[in-house]
């Protein structure tokens, strides 16, 4: 292989190489500076002139007298089955002093888009014995359901106690967990590699690493080794595999800088053009093949700078994956686990995953009213602050009373009470209950007939 | 294809980033299809600029080097048109995606071509026109029973046309001859049509006939002409997928053409196993028999996505050629318009707001202009119907693409995250929505529905308006602070809300919702305001009006299929009720 020592310009994470032979789009790149330090690129641009490489490490110690190889071919990740249990860094190199991975196949990184017409429709419901989830924002297998949140609020609680609890009613399949950190902490890092120790999970986990310290660059390509670990361990070896990204803002973060270094034009707040496309490619790696056992369910964690849904990192999010779960400040601050605010998610799925032969017949209608209740409740807040709560007519002041209850009730749970569907669904009822009869309109008679608490106690009475 | 610059056909590649790419020493014309690469990888000329020809590529780059080989078809980048259209799923440069998961397995690969149409399949040819017989561009020479749908096999629309020396039914693949004109020009059941030009037409006509949808917000207060063009904006969340995969469901055009640009793969796949299940209202034939989709999920390669939009209208227009009424959905422009920003900036032009390039409002406008109902050349008429999804970033309308949108199309069904969450759905605001035919239309729900039907719908707009302003006051000082007779009317508004603009998508009955029934129950509706109306007068309060019980009874109404003797009964008691209160 050529070395060339023909660097014309550095400029943050990107080396400009000249007088080169051809050099493939895309293609691994290795970076060999003067103490014989090795570092890691990939092309981002070629030309018979020019070849703009970005550097996946630090470029600290690349100088013109780096020596720079080009190998010929696109990143490839080694995969093979020993990879459950395992810690790699965010580059894929283990770091947890066990051996190297024994690979069973080399796969592209990037990722082929699977094609619509292979895939499955989603249908199985996922229990997650979270009530706001599972109620009324079903995650479903093969979705892609971020969690929205901020700093200083519980997602990684909210992340783990899925991670945990989630299952599939009625099926003896387990879940192999793929974890990739960017940019978090080592302090958040170690909260969720304890978690995974002490409940056993890390066995069936493989967790990348790029922690806050490690190289911004690194973390682009640290969630397609982790997609590309979990579509071999789906569609390979048929696990169900839940891919838990965090944090994605800083991803999105990293994207940027590159596109600064580049000098390219830049779309809102600076962040480049392509991101839509961009995250599109990691998102997407999610679902189900026709024929196929596994599948891939993804819960990216984001959190919104300044708690603003409308920044383009959740808002382009939001338009990629399959609704949102958002963790809210205000229930968080009441003191309210899971401080999930139900209004603002929404699993788009949840309509293939829910009713007769999934959840429960009833569950559609007693959501939808759950919701319509809650929301009108929390309307009348913003006009109680104003007028006091002896203005209210008689009917309000009772959706005033559900909304509280909702939060108290049917949010609130604990850290690790894990819910059945039906005891989210009955929970749910009891609430409703408390509002006169001929104000469910969400809901048909025959439904109500079954399941309200009035008259299921006289069934069994 | 151009003989004699065989030799400047093929260049070398210079430069390579991300789906664009520079060539030098290639002859090429705008928009000519070339081969790129070794693996010989579908592109599209897209700038010259001095020696380069640049050109975007349909597929993944990755691995492509200078030096390797570029050649021109000097084909532009065209769709093949003709039986076998229907039922089938393309990507966005009209490959079969049935047939690349046969030729690549479950995930897409490149450099994997794949026509069209089956050049295979034999499809029976009835020939409606005769030996001798005079044709010209556009003329209707036969047809096939292609589902329920029947395929009219037309003169192609550059034909000189000619008089007919040979014609013959029987069966055929779309590359034999079906027709010989004297001067020897054969005619086969294929026409292919370069994407991004508008096929003739002789004639466009006034938008003077709704499009019914069977969605009561849609089809009652802001409705779309056959012909005409529809935005849903919406932000993430408020259920436009649902609203657009409605009116690809029900709405009364024979044929649909969906369009998934840069969307998601799960959606996509929902509507490609939920189209064939469903059953078309008026035929009883799965839905997918007048449908074709085009599936370019947000992963597959961007510049196809930019191709997508216009493979699905050449498709559109293609059957509207043949008088059929054609709805297109295009879900959503917004990606098709970010796919040119990533396009425009790979190629360093000088962008325009946000980012966009300065041809967009120029791009939207053409799209949406291809739309209408016209006289054919043929003499039938037909029309193509263009609902456009747009996702504005943050839900903010003010941003290029919602706003160059709006400035073209002629409805606007606004979206409102508030009310999904609400679970009001569809989640269409009527108070920022508008349709700008509803002038053009008032004649025909004169004749179709009822002379009463515009005059109702006027008074539904006014309470609803009347609410908004009333909610104001409420939010102030609280209901009981009104007048008695406007909390009579905040009633009759909520009733407008719950009982006509909701509406269950996920309901076998409430799904589709006939004319007449929305006109039933409207009329209900107006009903009731009219008996509280004279109540007030002769002295009943506010309570007692809006105690009723009987009205409660009218959103069952929607969930029943044979409404009408539960209709007749609610008016009964209602009257009932308020003959009561007037005697108490």
């Amino acid at each position: 292989m050529k070395e060339y020592r023909t660097i014309a310009q550095i400029a943050g994470p990107l080396i400009f190489v000249e007088k080169t032979e051809p050099v493939g789009y895309n293609e691994l790149v290795n970076i060999v500076t003067a103490d014989g330090t090795q570092k890691r690129g990939q092309v981002l641009d070629t030309s018979d002139e020019i070849v703009v490489v970005q550097v996946f490490e630090t470029t600290a110690g690349i100088g013109r007298d780096s020596g720079i190889r080009f190998t010929g071919e696109t990143i490839k990740m080694p995969v093979g089955r020993d990879m459950l249990g395992r810690i790699l860094s965010g580059g894929g190199k283990p770091i947890d002093g066990g051996p190297e991975i024994v690979p069973e196949k080399r796969l592209e990184t990037t990722g082929a888009a699977i094609n619509p017409y292979a895939r499955a429709p989603p249908a199985d419901f996922i229990q997650t014995g979270i009530s706001t989830i599972d109620g009324t924002n079903t995650l479903v297998r093969g979705q892609k359901l971020p969690i929205f949140s901020a700093s200083g609020l519980p997602h990684n609680d909210v992340a783990l106690q899925i991670a945990r609890q989630a299952k599939v009613p009625g099926s003896t399949e387990e879940f192999a967990v793929v974890f990739a950190a960017m940019g978090i902490t080592r302090e958040e890092a170690n909260y969720f590699m304890a978690d995974f120790e002490k409940t056993g999970a890390l066995e069936r986990a493989v967790v990348f690493l790029n922690l806050a310290d490690d190289p911004a660059v690194e973390r682009i390509i640290t969630p397609r080794l982790a997609l590309t670990t979990a579509e071999y361990l789906a569609f390979d070896l048929g696990y169900h595999v839940l891919v838990i990204l965090t944090d994605m803002t800083n991803y999105c973060e990293a994207l940027r800088q590159i596109g600064a270094a580049r000098e390219e034009v830049p779309g809102r707040r600076g962040y480049p053009g392509y991101m839509y496309t961009d995250l599109a490619s990691i998102y997407e790696r999610a679902g189900i093949i026709k024929g196929v056992k596994g599948s891939v369910t993804q819960i990216p964690i984001l959190t919104m700078p300044g708690d603003d849904i409308t920044h383009p990192i959740p808002d382009l999010t939001g338009y990629i994956t399959e609704g949102q779960i958002v963790v809210n400040r205000d229930l968080h601050r009441k003191g309210i686990y899971a401080p999930i605010n139900v209004l603002p998610s929404l699993s788009r799925l949840m309509n293939l995953g829910i009713g007769k032969g999934h959840t429960r017949e009833d569950h559609k209608k007693v959501s939808d009213q759950l919701y319509a209740a809650y929301a009108e409740g929390n309307d009348l807040r913003g006009l109680v602050a104003i007028v006091g709560k002896d203005a209210l007519s008689e009917r309000d002041r009772m959706f005033l009373e559900f909304a509280d209850l909702f939060e108290d009730r049917f949010v609130r749970q604990g850290l690790y009470e894990d819910r059945s569907i039906e005891e989210t669904l009955d929970l749910g009822w009891d609430l409703l209950a408390t509002l006169p009869e001929e104000q469910l309109v969400r809901i048909d008679r025959e439904l109500i007939q079954k399941y309200h608490p009035k008259y299921r106690k006289k069934a069994q009475g | 294809m151009k003989k004699g610059k065989e030799n400047r056909a093929h260049g070398a590649l210079k430069r390579i980033s991300g789906p664009v790419v520079t060539a030098v020493g290639l002859d090429a014309h705008m928009y000519d299809v070339v081969k790129v690469g070794d693996e010989e990888l579908m592109g599209e000329v897209i700038k010259i600029e001095g020696e380069n020809t640049i050109i975007q590529v349909y597929e993944d780059t990755a691995g492509i080097r200078p030096g390797e080989p570029v050649s021109n078809t000097g084909l532009s980048l065209a769709v093949e048109l003709g039986p076998g259209l229907l039922t089938s799923i393309y990507d966005g440069i009209q490959r079969p995606l049935e047939v690349l998961v046969d030729k690549m397995g479950n995930f897409i690969e490149r450099g994997v071509s794949a026509p069209g149409l089956s050049h295979e399949k034999k499809w029976e040819f009835v020939p409606t026109m005769k030996v001798g017989d005079v044709v010209k561009a556009g003329d209707i020479l036969g047809t096939v029973q292609e589902t329920n749908i029947v395929h009219k096999v037309m003169v192609p629309p550059r034909s000189k046309g000619g008089k007919i020396k040979k014609i013959v039914g029987g069966n055929f693949t779309v590359d034999e001859t079906i027709c010989t004109f004297e001067d020897g020009t054969e005619i086969t059941m294929l026409q292919r049509w370069p994407v991004r030009v508008p096929r003739p037409v002789k004639e466009k006509l006034n938008p003077d006939i709704p499009l019914i949808t069977g969605q009561r917000i849609l089809d009652g207060l802001f409705p779309i002409a056959k012909g005409g063009t529809a935005a849903i904006p919406g932000p993430f969340g408020s259920g436009k997928t649902v609203t657009q995969q409605q009116l690809a469901k029900w709405s009364d055009a024979e044929i649909v053409v969906y369009i998934g640009c840069g969307e998601r793969g799960n959606e996509m796949t929902e509507v490609l196993t939920e189209f064939p299940e469903l059953e078309d209202p008026k035929t009883g034939k799965p839905l997918m028999e007048r449908t074709v989709l085009i599936a370019n999920t947000s992963n597959m390669p961007v510049a196809a996505r930019e191709a997508s939009v216009y493979t699905g209208i050449t498709i559109a227009e293609y059957f509207r050629d043949m008088g059929y009424d054609v709805s297109l959905m295009a879900d959503s422009t917004s990606r098709w318009a970010e796919a040119m920003r990533e396009i425009s900036s790979r190629l360093e032009e000088m962008p325009g707001e946000e980012g966009y390039p300065a041809y967009l409002a120029a791009r939207l406008s053409e799209f949406y202009e291809r739309a209408g109902r016209v006289v054919n050349n043929n003499g039938t008429s037909g029309s193509v119907s263009v609902i456009g999804a747009v996702s504005p970033p943050g839900g903010d309308f003010s941003e290029p693409v919602t706003q160059n949108t709006l400035r073209i199309v002629k409805v606007f069904w606004a979206l409102d995250a508030k009310l999904s969450q609400r679970r009001h759905f569809p989640a269409i605001n009527w108070l920022n929505s508008y349709s700008l035919y509803l002038d053009a239309l008032n004649e025909w729900y004169d004749r179709e529905v009822s002379p009463e039907w515009n005059p109702l719908r006027a008074w539904a707009m006014g309470v609803l308006q009347k609410e908004a302003e009333l909610q104001e006051i409420v939010q102030l000082v609280g209901s009981d602070a009104l007048p008695d007779e406007e909390q009579v009317t905040i009633e009759v508004a909520r009733m407008i809300r719950e009982i006509f603009l909701q509406q269950n998508a996920y309901d076998a009955v409430d799904t589709f919702c006939p004319m007449a029934k929305q006109y039933d129950m409207m009329k209900a509706i107006k009903r009731y305001a009219d008996l509280a109306r004279t109540a007030q007068i002769g002295g009943a309060t506010p309570q007692q009006v809006v105690g009723i019980k009987s009205k409660n009874e009218l959103v069952q109404i929607k969930f029943i299929k044979d409404y009408e003797p539960v209709l007749d009964k609610i008016l009964k008691d209602m009257e009932t009720e308020f003959e009561a209160m007037r005697a108490a």
